[in-house]
C-alpha cells in the first residue's frame, strides 16, 4: 500500500518537472491466471480517453502516443471477470496482465445450488438438486438420498436413517459436511448423521472410495453436503420454506438469508426447527415415535479469487422418539413381537417424547483459507471442530427414571491442507495431508455399564491425486493415500467376559488395575492402512461418456466393533466387539456407461467389491442372564463379495411429459461360509411420470411408484432356548418382510409475488394408498409397520 | 501475502483455542456401579404350621455377562402343603447389596411378579399382595389401586409330583390382566425356571 501511495505521490511530484512526455507506448500481454496461456481477443479500454484495442493471438496489445503518468486500464474478455488495472507509464511500458479464465470452471464462482462440480472423474457421481432438497425440507437427509440409484437407508424407525451406499453403510460412509468429516454416526445402527438436511446447497454422493481426499476407508462412498456457493456482488437474497406434515401433525420451518459484497465478503445465516407428534402407521399410532429438531448455520468470510477464508459454525440438535414396543426384556418378549402383528403398546397420539429416545447436540466450527499461486495453482487449509454429545434414555425404573443410559461426549479435531496444481491443461495433481485428534468420554453418572469407552484416537493421513487428459476424448485418473490410526482406550472389561473371550490369554498386557470383578484395560492399537484408485473417463461425444474405476481402500476397525460389549436393550440383544478385529480390505471395480438420445437416456453402472476381513455384526448365540435369555450378536470378520447394478433411464414423452425410471439391485455374500450378508437392500424399482408446463407458472405434477422386492437371500434364523416356553424356538429376526409397493404424489406451483419475489406451493402426499409394508432394512420391522400415509404441504418464498 | 500472514496468525489462535479446550486428562476413567441391576433373586416359602422353608434362589454376579445365572432349590416341597411365599431382589453388584424390592414397591402400580407352573406340577399360587399395600415413590402416598403386585404370594402344593416353577417379573405390563404373561405384556425384568420336587 505504502509503495502504491509513494509511487502515486512521486508520479505527480515528477511529472511538472519533466514536462509532458506524450510518445510513451504501452506494450501488454493478457495472459490467464492458471497456465500463462495468452488471451486472445480481450478487450483494453484506457480509462477516460475511450480508446480501445484487441489482442491478438499472441495476447499481446499495444497504446502509441501516451503521455507518461497513471493510467486505468479496464481489462475484458469474455470468459473472464473485468479487471481494472493502473499502469505507470514512464516511456516505454510493458505490462502483463492477467485473467481468471474459464470462470464456469471454478466452484468458487458457481451461483446455482444444483450445478456442482464432479469431485472425481473415473467414478460415477450423482448429485440431488436443490428443488429435491427442499421437497424433503421436513424429513431426514438419508430419505433424501434415497433418491440416487444404488443408495437405501438403514433405520431405527422414521427418525434415524442411516444412508447406505452400495449396500454398505455406517463406518464405511464417509460423509462430508461443509468440508467436515462427520463424527459420531459410525457407531452401532442407530446412530443417523447428525446433520438437518436444510441449509445444504448440493448433496452428493460418490460411490467407490474415488473420492481419496476425504478418507480411504469410505468403502461404501462419500456423501458430500455443501452449503450454497456465494457470489462476488452486492447482494441480499433468502428463502423461507414451510412444511405441514400430516403424519405427525407437525411441520418445520427452514429460513435462510445470505448478503454478499461486491469486494468477496459474505454474511450467511441460516435456521430450522422441526416438530413431528407420534407417527402413524396405516392402522396404528406409533407410539413414542415424535421428533424435535432444530438446526442453525453461521458464516462469514471474505472470498476472492486470488485468496478467501471463512469461518462457520452449525449446530445440530435433535430429540428422537424411539418406538415405544421396541424396547423389550428378553427373547421371549422379542418372540412374542415378532409374533403379534401389532405392537405391544399403542397409545394414543401425543407429541410427548418419552423414553426410549435420544437427545444428540452436535457443534461444528470451521476455519478455512485459500490462496492462489499464478501459474501454479491453489493451496487450502482448513482447520475443523466437532463436538457431539450424545444421550440415551432407556425405559428404566425408580431414581435412575430420568437418567440416560448413556452420556457419550465426542470432541473431534481436524487439520487439513492440500495444495492443487491445475495450472496445466492436461493435468491436474492435488497432494494433501490431515492430521486428527479426537476425545470420547463416556460419563459413569448413567449407572449403566459403558457401552463404547473413554478413548483417544490419531489419525494421520495424507494423499496423492492426479488427472492427466490424454486427449479431448480420455481423461485418466489416479490417487494414492496413506493413513495412520491410533486408538487408545481405557475400558472396564468385566473378569467373566475377559476370560470367556479369551483375551486373558492374549492382551494380559493391556490390564491396568483389577477391581476383583471389573479389569481396567488399556487397550492401544496402531493401525496403518493404504488406498489407492485408478481409473479413467472416455466420452465419446457429448452424449456418451463411459467410467471406469477401481479403488482399494482399507478401513480401520471403529471403536464399537472393538469394544462393544453389553446389552442393547432396544433390540434384546448382547452386542459383542472384539480387540482382534483388524482392518478390511475393498478391492471395488465400478463401470459406468451414460448415453443419451434425442427424447431418452439412460445410465447404467455395474460393480462388483470384493472385500477381505469384511466386519459385520450378526446373531450367534444366545446367553442366560436373570433376565431370561438374550441372543448374542458378535461381531466377526470374513470375506465378502457385493455385486450390483444401478440402472436408470428417462423418457421425454414431449414438452409436457417426461417419465423416469431406476433400478437397483446389489447381492452380498460371505464367501468364507458361503451364506448370504446380513442387511443387504433388497431390489428396488422406480417409476416417476411427470407433468410440467412452465406456461402456467411453473406448474408441475408427477406420479411416482416405488417397488422394493423381498429381500430373498438373508441369513439364517437362530434358535434359542425360550425359558418361557421352556424349549428350544425358531427367532426369526432374520427373515425379511414381503415385498411392497408404494405411491407417491407431488405437485407444485410458483407464484410471482413481485418482480423479485416468489412463493412455490408444494403439495406431496407419500404411501398415497395407505399401504401396510415393513421394510427390511428398518430394525423396527420387528415390532411394527412402516409410516402410513403423508401429505406434506409446501411453501416456499423466495426473495 | 499481508492477508495470509493475518489469516495464519488467526488460524493459529483458533488451533490452540482447540487444544486448550479438550483439557488433556490422562485419569482413568471412574468404574460404573451398575445400579438398576438384579443379580440375585430368593423366593422364600415357609409352610403355615410349621415345617421345612423352601428357599429358590438364582444368583447371577456378572448380570449380563457371559456366566449364566446359578439356580439353587434349598429342598423338596411337603405334598398338601400352603407356604407363604415372598420375593427378594438384590443388586450384589454394590456393597453393602442394594434391595432392589424398594424400588419394585415405590413402582408398584408399572410392576408385576407371574407365577407359572408347568404341566404335572401340583401346585397353585394366590397373590398376596396388592398395590395398595405400597408406598409410591412419586406421590409417598399409598396406592389406592388394588392390581396384584406379587412381592408375597401363597403356594399350595397337592400331590407329589415333580415339574417347573417359574417367576417372571413383567415391567409396564397391562394392570389388570388375565394373570397370563401373554395377555400382560410389558418387559420382562428377571425370568427364571426352577425345577422342583413335591414329595
Amino acid at each position: 500500500m505504502r509503495t502504491t501511495v509513494m509511487v502515486l505521490f512521486l508520479s505527480f511530484l515528477t511529472a511538472p518537472l519533466w514536462g509532458q512526455n506524450c510518445n510513451s507506448i504501452l506494450l501488454g500481454e493478457v495472459v490467464d491466471f492458471h497456465d500463462n496461456t495468452p488471451l486472445e481477443g480481450a478487450t483494453i479500454l484506457l480509462v477516460g480517453k475511450e480508446k480501445t484495442v484487441f489482442t491478438g493471438f499472441n495476447g499481446k496489445f499495444r497504446f502509441e502516443n501516451l503521455c507518461d503518468g497513471i493510467l486505468e486500464l479496464e481489462v475484458f474478455h469474455p470468459e473472464c471477470k473485468s479487471q481494472f488495472i493502473t499502469v505507470d507509464i514512464k516511456g516505454d511500458t510493458y505490462k502483463k496482465i492477467s485473467l481468471e479464465h474459464h470462470l464456469e470452471e471454478l466452484d468458487e464462482v458457481k451461483v446455482i445450488g444444483d450445478i456442482t462440480a464432479d469431485k472425481t472423474n473415473s467414478a460415477l457421481e450423482k448429485s440431488l438438486k436443490l428443488n429435491t432438497i427442499e421437497q424433503y425440507s421436513s424429513k431426514t437427509l438419508g430419505d433424501a438420498l434415497r433418491e440416487i440409484p444404488g443408495v437405501s437407508s438403514l433405520n431405527t424407525g422414521a427418525n434415524i436413517v442411516k444412508p447406505t451406499i452400495h449396500g454398505l453403510n455406517g463406518s464405511r460412509v464417509v460423509i462430508l459436511n461443509d468440508g467436515v468429516r462427520m463424527q459420531d454416526m459410525e457407531w452401532g445402527e442407530e446412530h443417523a448423521p447428525n446433520i438437518d438436511i436444510n441449509g445444504s446447497g448440493s448433496i452428493s454422493v460418490v460411490k467407490g472410495a474415488a473420492a481419496l481426499e476425504y478418507g480411504g476407508d469410505a468403502i461404501g462412498g462419500v456423501i458430500l453436503v455443501e452449503s450454497p456457493n456465494v457470489t462476488e456482488k452486492d447482494t441480499l437474497y433468502g428463502k423461507t420454506i414451510l412444511n405441514g406434515v400430516s403424519n405427525g401433525r407437525g411441520g418445520s420451518v427452514s429460513s435462510e438469508l445470505i448478503k454478499t459484497y461486491e469486494n468477496g465478503w459474505f454474511l450467511n445465516g441460516q435456521g430450522s426447527y422441526k416438530l413431528l407428534g407420534d407417527r402413524e402407521a396405516p392402522d396404528y399410532v406409533l407410539s413414542n415415535t415424535g421428533v424435535s429438531e432444530i438446526g442453525a448455520k453461521l458464516g462469514f468470510g471474505k472470498r476472492l479469487f486470488n485468496t478467501g477464508w471463512d469461518v462457520k459454525y452449525s449446530y445440530y440438535n435433535a430429540e428422537l422418539g424411539i418406538l415405544r414396543a421396541s424396547h423389550i426384556g428378553n427373547v421371549d418378549d422379542l418372540i412374542r413381537s415378532i409374533n403379534n402383528n401389532e405392537p405391544e403398546i399403542i397409545e394414543p397420539f401425543t407429541y410427548s417424547i418419552d423414553s426410549p429416545r435420544q437427545e444428540v447436540t452436535h457443534h461444528i466450527g470451521s476455519f478455512n483459507f485459500y490462496k492462489r499461486f499464478q501459474g501454479v495453482g491453489k493451496w487450502t487449509l482448513q482447520y475443523d471442530f466437532q463436538n457431539n454429545r450424545r444421550f440415551e434414555y432407556d425405559v428404566r425404573i425408580g431414581d435412575d427414571r430420568d437418567k440416560p443410559a448413556i452420556d457419550l461426549e465426542l470432541v473431534t479435531h481436524t487439520v487439513t491442507t492440500d495444495f492443487k496444481w491445475d495450472s496445466n491443461a492436461t493435468y491436474t495433481i492435488k497432494v494433501g495431508a490431515m492430521g486428527r485428534y479426537q476425545d470420547n468420554f463416556a460419563n459413569p453418572d448413567t449407572g449403566v455399564r459403558r457401552l463404547i469407552p473413554d478413548y483417544e484416537k490419531y489419525d494421520l493421513g495424507s494423499f496423492v491425486i492426479a488427472d492427466y487428459r490424454l486427449n479431448d476424448k480420455l481423461l485418466l485418473d489416479a490417487g494414492f493415500r496413506y493413513d495412520f490410526n491410533r486408538i487408545d482406550a481405557k475400558k472396564f472389561y468385566r473378569t467373566s467376559r475377559w476370560e470367556e473371550r479369551g483375551y486373558n490369554i492374549e492382551f494380559q498386557e493391556f490390564i491396568i488395575g483389577n477391581l476383583g470383578t471389573q479389569l481396567l484395560t488399556n487397550p492401544v492399537f496402531n493401525y496403518h492402512n493404504f488406498s489407492s484408485t485408478v481409473g479413467f473417463q472416455y466420452k465419446e461425444n457429448n452424449f456418451s461418456t463411459l467410467r471406469f474405476n477401481y479403488a482399494l481402500s482399507q478401513r480401520a476397525p471403529n471403536p464399537s466393533e472393538l469394544f462393544s460389549d453389553g446389552l442393547h436393550h432396544s433390540a434384546a440383544r448382547i452386542e459383542l466387539g472384539d480387540l482382534r478385529i483388524n482392518s478390511e480390505t475393498s478391492h471395488k471395480i465400478s463401470l459406468s456407461k451414460s448415453r443419451d438420445f434425442d427424447t431418452w437416456g439412460f445410465t447404467v453402472e455395474p460393480y462388483a467389491n470384493f472385500i477381505s476381513d469384511f466386519i459385520l455384526l450378526e446373531p450367534t448365540d444366545v446367553e442366560f442372564t436373570i433376565r431370561g435369555a438374550f441372543p448374542v450378536w458378535s461381531y466377526r470378520q470374513t470375506n465378502a463379495r457385493l455385486f450390483g447394478v444401478d440402472a436408470s433411464a428417462y423418457v421425454n414423452i414431449n414438452t409436457y411429459w417426461k417419465t423416469d425410471h431406476s433400478f437397483s439391485l446389489v447381492k452380498g455374500n460371505d464367501t468364507e461360509e458361503d451364506i448370504p450378508l446380513i442387511n443387504i437392500p433388497a431390489a428396488n424399482f422406480r417409476n416417476k411420470l411427470t407433468f410440467s408446463k412452465p406456461a402456467w407458472n411453473n406448474f408441475e405434477l408427477s406420479l411416482e411408484s416405488d417397488y422394493v422386492f423381498r429381500q430373498n437371500e438373508f441369513p439364517e434364523n437362530i434358535t434359542v432356548f425360550s425359558p418361557e416356553q421352556q424349549q428350544e424356538v425358531l427367532l426369526e429376526i432374520n427373515t425379511p418382510p414381503n415385498a411392497y409397493h408404494l405411491i407417491s404424489i407431488y405437485s407444485k406451483i410458483e407464484i410471482p409475488i413481485t418482480k423479485k419475489n416468489r412463493l412455490t406451493a408444494g403439495l406431496t402426499v407419500n404411501n398415497a394408498l395407505n399401504t401396510n409394508y415393513r421394510e427390511y432394512l428398518n430394525r423396527q420391522r420387528l415390532f411394527a409397520d412402516d409410516l402410513g400415509r403423508n401429505i406434506i404441504l409446501q411453501l416456499k418464498f423466495n426473495y | 501475502m499481508q492477508s495470509l500472514r493475518k489469516s495464519s496468525i488467526l488460524f493459529t489462535a483458533f488451533v490452540t483455542l482447540g487444544f486448550l479446550s479438550c483439557s488433556d486428562d490422562d485419569n482413568d476413567p471412574d468404574p460404573v456401579n451398575e445400579e438398576e441391576v438384579i443379580t440375585t433373586m430368593t423366593v422364600t416359602l415357609v409352610p403355615q404350621g410349621g415345617g421345612n422353608t423352601v428357599t429358590l434362589t438364582s444368583r447371577d454376579l456378572d448380570g449380563d455377562g457371559p456366566d449364566a445365572p446359578v439356580l439353587t432349590v434349598s429342598e423338596n416341597f411337603v405334598a398338601n402343603t400352603t407356604y407363604t411365599g415372598s420375593v427378594v431382589l438384590l443388586n450384589e453388584t454394590e456393597t453393602p447389596a442394594e434391595l432392589v424390592n424398594e424400588e419394585i414397591e415405590g413402582e408398584a402400580d408399572e410392576h408385576q411378579f407371574f407365577f407359572v407352573v408347568g404341566s404335572g406340577l401340583n401346585v397353585t399360587t394366590t397373590y398376596g399382595d396388592d398395590e395398595s399395600d405400597y408406598v409410591s415413590a412419586e406421590t409417598g402416598q399409598n396406592f389406592t389401586s388394588t392390581n396384584p403386585v406379587g412381592i408375597d404370594f401363597t403356594l399350595e402344593t397337592a400331590a407329589a409330583s415333580t415339574g417347573t416353577f417359574t417367576v417372571t417379573l413383567r415391567h409396564e405390563p397391562k394392570k389388570p390382566n388375565d394373570g397370563t404373561l401373554a395377555d400382560a405384556g410389558g418387559e420382562t425384568d428377571i425370568a427364571q425356571t426352577f425345577t422342583v420336587t413335591i414329595q
